[in-house]
């Protein structure tokens, strides 16, 4: 891992929804708050939190596809320059890439090997991609509900390899997985961050998380309160600092489960 | 911003209270008009429209404007009568099929297919023969031939809510049929329902003008708006066209004014809508 | 696959069986006089009535009746038109001819301006053509497919003169004498009028659908990959609105009869929708059960054809089949 070289920082990001009730009453709803990360090239870095936390958000804001009664606020850098709506249309897509969460990401429509090659890409550089990810050829010819778990994520998997991606952007990228696929996941990002790609994994699970990332950012009620290297946390409890971190690693499943009392209390986040 | 907000709700509810409002006047001074607004007048023949015939006048000089607004309360009139009816009929029967099961279900989508097999107009034609033309053939003819839809409607919507977790979840939890119906089911239903019959009304009354201006609905004497654009396509060559143009325009403001309704109800009650 | 097509026309065939039933008995219960609409002005005594009514079978019980006329039927005979004075068959064939093309090309015509406006309401969503294309199609909605019909004549008849009041021929022309050119310039108002009545609910359906497409989790993911709007509509919106775009459109073919029957009247158009009015107006039941039933038959065909196509076009359903 190079630290010098910075690809992604996101500084001070919010993201607000304005959404309406029954009978029109409006409210706002903050998803995301003072939320900071950096990214440097090689690295992969695990945005852990709860399910439903609106994590996912974060994805889409640095994407640019946030629905349109979404605010985002603060500042994304990629490569040191501001990602505008310019500069996204420019890298999004080619340098920037996202491995969607499941197979409703496809057109159920349109054979794999077609969607696989996207409007960039060639029938060939798919071929090489399925090849690289054990795909046999007749897969591309498949529509996406004919594709088992293990295919559709390796094929989605592919979508990124095509395009020659510096920073990707994978949104809980193993639920509804085995674990035996979902540790191949993470064999594969590992070895697409060696050659050079950063990545942003954005998941719940910090088992799977801890087998590939290099830093685990741990997010709260809208913010990242914690950012730990998984040495740290595989050092144990006495390596963390913040209580909410020392909580989570006292749950994993080989730490015995530990749930403390105030678990689930906002203190943390103050 | 937020203020703005409020004031698209505010702005919801003014627009329904404003089409309310003119539709009753409309309906209210139609009912209450004596027949000598339009009586015939053999001085006032074929006037264009002014000042003081809005609407100009026929080949017996009466005034299209009363006529027009005369004929506009029988079409609501009838119009509001089919549809009210044919909900109800929509709701029992997709409440039915909606909790009668499997079987229940497939008996109801084949009489749904059988009505809709026929095209509506064709069965509009029969039933208002079968009852001797008139008032009742054309009211009775909207009222079976457009519960279909709406029954749909209601039944799908019942049987999403029937598989929902928070509906089965009572049920584990002892929750008696009845408790379940009220509580989860009827205020999901209802404003569907609500919005199905306002939305109906279009429909009713334009098949109704329809079957009319084809010579199967109501009487001649009769001042209704199929009457008056039939009665028009005579005189659309004589360049007298204020007879077509404006009854016709009148009953398409109408129209909108219930789709207006229709929609802004459905805004209300189904924000989800409105997101974007 | 073809199971589910077979299955579907064994329930249409039933679904026709109780139409036939249904408007048999209706016809029946109706105040119609067949014996009076036989003889029409004539006069007759009550002996001649008999005899009509014994010789079209009149007397007989209504049930005995539908049996006789639906074996008739089976063997392609609807009976004999009372008013034409020709078999029901010939009238409905001959009438049939005008209006399918009038219907063909108002189908057409409608379904692909429908989808145009649709898709391109649904991509500018929110937008002033958006708005535009709302509240055009709500005028569309909300006008009676014969007022339209009446305004057109108003415009392009009476005060600019560019095309003919009505008919399908020029006066004192037979249909099957005129030229091209005269039949086409007879038929474009009509097709005009029901064309633009059967646009609003396709145009507001597929803006609906591809809205859809629009939200959906791979028009995001296909964004997120470069791809520009029209770019995605083109690759994946349009096979995706394709399917319930099949099943509106061949499930408009209910409301294109019924806009037939109302734009030829307007247009007296002497198609199947003109002799429809003709026939229910002088009690001809022979002829107004055969059309009745012919129209259902119409509108089955068109369900039966959309569920083929749907088998066909849907890899999940054509596809799934094959793999178990």
């Amino acid at each position: 891992m190079k630290k010098e070289n910075i690809i992604l920082e996101a500084k001070d990001i919010s993201v607000r929804f304005r959404m309406y009730d029954r009978g029109l009453k409006k409210y706002q709803l903050e998803v995301i708050k003072n939320l900071n990360i950096t990214l440097h090239e090689g690295e992969i870095l695990a945005v852990v939190g709860a399910s439903g936390s609106g994590k996912s958000v974060l994805a889409h804001g640095i994407l640019g596809i946030l629905p349109s009664n979404a605010e985002l606020g603060g500042e994304i850098l990629f490569e040191h320059q501001p990602l505008t709506k310019k500069l996204r249309k420019e890298k999004v897509g080619s340098e920037i890439i996202m491995i969607p969460q499941s197979v409703t990401y496809l057109d159920p429509l349109m054979k794999t090997g077609k969607q696989v090659q996207g409007i960039k890409g060639t029938k060939q550089q798919q071929e090489q991609a399925f090849e690289r990810y054990g795909l046999k050829k007749s897969v591309s010819d498949m529509y996406p509900f004919q594709l088992s778990g293990g295919m559709a994520r390796r094929a989605l998997i592919s979508t990124a390899v095509i395009s020659n991606a510096k920073l990707i952007l994978a949104d809980e990228p193993t639920p509804g997985l085995s674990e035996e696929i979902a540790l191949e996941t993470m064999k594969h990002f590992r070895e697409l961050a060696d050659s050079g790609c950063s990545i942003l994994m954005i998941t719940h699970d910090i088992e799977i998380a801890l087998k590939a990332a290099d830093t685990i950012a741990v997010f709260y009620d809208g913010q990242t309160i914690d950012t730990c290297t998984s040495e740290q946390f595989r050092q144990g409890k006495d390596a963390l600092h913040h209580p909410y971190t020392k909580a989570l690693w006292s749950a994993l499943p080989q730490n015995g489960f530990c749930v403390p009392e105030n678990f689930l209390r906002k203190e943390y986040s103050e | 911003m937020i203020k703005k907000l409020q004031n698209r709700r505010l702005q919801t509810i003014l627009i329904i209270i404003f089409s309310v409002l003119v539709i009753g006047v409309i309906t209210v001074t139609g009912m209450t008009m004596s027949s000598d607004a339009y009586a015939t007048s053999f001085e006032n023949k074929n006037l264009p429209p002014s000042s003081a015939h809005l609407f100009g006048t026929d080949w017996m000089g009466r005034d299209m404007f009363m006529r027009t607004i005369k004929g506009l309360s029988t079409s609501i009139y009838i119009g509001l009568a089919a549809s009210g009816v044919t909900s109800i009929i929509a709701l029992f029967l997709g409440i039915i099929a909606g909790m009668s099961g499997k079987h229940g279900s497939a008996v109801f989508n084949w009489f749904v297919d059988l009505f809709m097999g026929i095209p509506h107009l064709i069965l509009l034609i029969l039933i208002s023969i079968l009852l001797g033309k008139g008032t009742k053939g054309v009211t009775v003819g909207v009222i079976v031939t457009h519960w279909c839809t709406l029954g749909r409607i209601v039944q799908a919507e019942i049987l999403s809510l029937k598989n929902s977790q928070y509906v089965q979840a009572s049920e584990k939890l002892g929750k008696s049929k009845l408790w379940i119906a009220c509580r989860h089911i009827l205020p999901h239903v209802v404003p569907q329902f609500i919005v199905g019959l306002v939305l109906m009304f279009p429909h009713a009354i334009m098949h109704e003008s329809s079957v009319t201006f084809l010579g199967f609905g109501l009487p001649p004497e009769q001042p209704a708006i199929g009457i008056i654009l039939s009665e028009s396509m005579k005189y659309l060559t004589t360049g007298m066209w204020w007879l077509a143009v404006l009854p016709g325009i009148s009953l398409l403001l109408i129209v909108i004014l219930f789709e207006v309704i229709g929609n802004q109800l459905r805004l209300l009650i189904d924000p989800y809508s409105v997101q974007e | 696959m073809w199971k589910t097509i077979f299955l579907n026309a064994v329930k249409m065939l039933f679904l026709l069986l109780a139409v036939s039933f249904i408007t048999f008995m209706l016809v029946e219960l109706s105040p119609i006089d067949a014996v009076s609409a036989y003889i029409g002005e004539n006069s007759a005594t009550d002996a001649q009535r008999e005899q009509i009514a014994e010789y079209w079978g009149l007397n007989q019980p209504p049930l005995t009746r539908y049996l006789k006329w639906i074996s008739n039927l089976l063997h392609g005979d609807m009976g004999t038109s009372m008013i034409y004075r020709q078999p029901v068959i010939k009238v409905i064939s001959e009438h049939f001819k005008l209006s399918f093309w009038l219907m063909l090309f108002s189908w057409i015509l409608s379904g692909i301006l429908g989808l145009l406006l649709g898709v391109t309401a649904s991509v500018y969503r929110e937008s002033v053509i958006d708005k535009i294309i709302k509240i055009y199609c709500l005028a569309l909605e909300s006008s009676p497919a014969f007022w339209i019909g009446m305004i057109l004549l108003l415009i392009f008849s009476v005060r600019l003169q560019i095309f003919p009041m009505g008919l399908a021929s020029p006066v004192g022309t037979a249909v099957t004498d005129a030229t091209l050119g005269e039949r086409v310039q007879h038929m474009i108002l009509p097709v005009t009028a029901l064309s633009l009545t059967g646009i609003s609910k396709i145009t507001l359906q597929t803006r609906e659908k591809m809205n859809q497409v629009l939200e959906s989790d791979y028009a995001l993911f296909a964004r997120t990959r470069g791809e520009t709007i029209w770019q995605f509509v083109f690759r994946h919106g349009l096979r995706n609105i394709l399917l319930p775009f099949i099943t509106l459109q061949f499930g408009a073919l209910s409301e294109l009869f019924g806009g037939s029957v109302l734009a030829e009247t307007v247009f007296t158009y002497p198609g199947l929708g003109n002799t429809t009015v003709q026939s229910a107006l002088k009690g001809d039941i022979p002829l107004f059960l055969g059309i009745a039933v012919f129209s259902a038959l119409f509108v089955f065909i068109g369900n039966l054809t959309a569920n083929i196509l749907y088998a066909v076009a849907d890899p999940r359903i054509r596809e799934g089949e094959r793999n178990s």
